[in-house]
């Protein structure tokens, strides 16, 4: 005879879920995405990945993979090809010297590398302190690595720029870590090597680890990209991230890559190997065409950015909405405090009455408020339409 | 000026308005730095691309490669020049190689293009001898893809 199982208690499966990851807010761009999939007819100012396809010779490169059957695991630091010429690479293009044995990792892009950053260096309590507004990820994910994040509130007078002594007052006896990410998504912003090096010595007073995700780094419109990791005294506290998405449009072959002292990679590696294995080899494969024969679409996407950037500012300045002149990344981030309405209204109030999205600049954190992230990763025909239609809404207020 | 020619070969439509503002600078200026370009023909027209099958023309085009014995005084271009003026010729450029003039021409109908070849351009004289391909589809034409390759269903909105 079989005795009836009565439960002791009634548990929801809501229970099982761990405290830290039930505490993460759920992320205000998906409520946003959420209304403007329901909708038609409207223009996308809201999408953070480029509008070109990625170009055919990388694409072509990925299919003659799968044609010579490389459709196997590689090391789990991923292929040493692809590894020497990403060392090449950093080397030319941000003065970096890195040994592709030891001190480079593939990734499955840099939000995976930067899980691994965090994870392999936070322990419970440590404090990670990263400039707000910033990437939606960066929060959460320093909670799910046990660290606890700092931000530190960058203002549109500043450009957007981490100030030095916002980031010495917040630092304490608990603070480990200082992520940086410009050019900025979502605010445009950058860094001069001066303005750097400011940073840099506060993390060497400190003795503050950097993790630096420079995923924008190419599409800089000024004059040049300089990482705080080529700065004296900075390679050995800092892990450099980068990746293909932006500057390769290559967003949906999730490739990146870590670079850090041997150390620092060994200890990503442990976690990458165990939860990954590898970056999947054909996006390895099209990575690698991509460093060796993609300069120049590179360059020509960064040209078209540029002239969309130039047709943005002066339509909102146009539309009476101040917004400061972005040197890199796909985004702009102008002020909508003159119409009086709050980040939420104007961005919601705008899709219901013109169909444009644009995101809340409060998705990147509290600091946003008052601006909205426009990208204009959107061709310009789009951009025409979408500015015309802003500016209607803008002056109804 | 190498950045508005850039921006007009990529779209002859865009407006001073929107060009100005691209380029940092007037909607006058813009439009006084085309008028000089147009006067020194350096912009020479404006045209639409079209494709031919959707327009549902039946038209005959044809890639002509052409020997001619060069001339004492003139080399090349005197008889390059009578083949480029007429009307049934689109394109004639100088080559290297096996031949020496390349003339893309377009007919009505196939007796057309092959009486412009026989009549006309094998009896010029000059001309040694011909070679006619005619187009049987075409894939791309002066850079654009007949069909637009664009992202596929990208989010409407990503971080």
């Amino acid at each position: 005879m079989h005795l009836p199982i009565t439960p002791l208690s009634s548990t929801s499966p809501k229970d099982y879920v761990a405290d830290h990851v039930r505490a993460i807010p759920r992320s205000g761009i998906r409520d946003f995405f959420e209304i403007v999939q329901s909708m038609k007819g409207v223009i996308s100012l809201g999408i953070g990945e480029p509008d070109f396809v990625t170009p055919w010779h990388i694409r072509e490169a990925a299919i003659y993979a799968l044609e010579r059957g490389k459709t196997g695991y590689t090391s789990n630091l991923g292929s040493l090809n692809l590894r020497e010429e990403i060392s090449r690479y950093v080397a030319s293009d941000y003065k970096l010297q890195y040994d592709p044995a030891t001190e480079i990792l593939v990734a499955v892009g840099v939000s995976e590398a930067l899980d691994l950053a965090l994870r392999a260096v936070c322990n419970p309590g440590d404090e990670v302190l990263y400039h707000e507004p910033c990437y939606v990820s960066y929060s959460p994910s320093i909670a799910l690595a046990h660290g606890v994040a700092v931000a530190l509130g960058t203002e549109e007078k500043d450009e957007f720029k981490l100030r030095p002594d916002v980031l010495r007052a917040a630092i304490t006896p608990k603070s480990k870590v200082l992520l940086l990410n410009f050019p900025c998504n979502p605010t445009g912003g950058v860094m001069t090597a001066g303005e750097l090096a400011e940073i840099a010595e506060i993390c060497i007073e400190h003795n503050l680890l950097v993790i630096t995700d420079e995923i924008y780094s190419e599409l800089s419109y000024g004059n040049g990209h300089t990482s705080i990791a080529s700065l004296p005294g900075m390679r050995e506290r800092t892990i450099f991230l980068h990746g293909f998405s932006k500057a390769f449009a290559m967003t949906g072959f999730r490739i990146g890559y870590a670079c850090a002292p041997a150390p620092l990679i060994d200890a990503m590696m442990r976690i990458h190997q165990y939860g990954i294995l590898c970056a999947p080899i054909v996006s390895q494969e099209a990575a690698l065409e991509a460093l060796r024969h993609g300069r120049a679409d590179m360059e020509e996407m960064r040209e078209q950015y540029r002239l969309r950037r130039n047709f943005l500012v002066h339509a909102f300045r146009n539309m009476g909405l101040p917004c400061f002149e972005p040197r890199g990344a796909f985004y702009l981030f102008p002020s909508i405090k003159s119409t009086g309405m709050s980040s939420h209204d104007f961005a919601f109030g705008l899709l219901k009455a013109e169909q444009v999205a644009v995101v809340p600049g409060t998705a990147f954190g509290p600091s946003g408020e008052g601006h909205v992230r426009c990208s204009y990763a959107t061709g310009m025909s789009q951009l025409e339409i979408a500015v015309e239609r802003i500016a209607r809404f803008a002056a109804r207020k | 000026m190498d950045a508005l020619l850039s921006l007009l070969e990529e779209n002859a439509l865009a407006t001073p308005e929107v060009l100005a503002a691209q380029l940092k600078t007037t909607p006058d200026e813009i439009k006084k730095q085309i008028k000089q370009l147009e006067k020194d023909r350096v912009i020479l027209a404006y045209k639409a691309i079209v494709d031919d099958e959707k327009a549902k023309r039946t038209n005959v085009k044809a890639v002509i490669e052409v020997r001619v014995t060069p001339e004492r005084e003139g080399g090349f271009d005197k008889l390059a020049n009578r083949v480029a003026q007429y009307r049934e010729v689109h394109s004639c450029f100088l080559m290297s190689g096996g031949f020496d003039l390349l003339v893309f021409i377009e007919g009505k109908t196939l007796q057309e293009v092959a009486g412009f070849v026989s009549e006309k351009l094998s009896t010029l004289p000059g001309v040694l001898s011909t070679a006619t391909h005619f187009n049987l589809k075409t894939y791309k034409q002066q850079g654009v893809l007949p069909h637009k390759v664009e992202p596929e269903e990208r989010l409407q909105v990503s971080p």
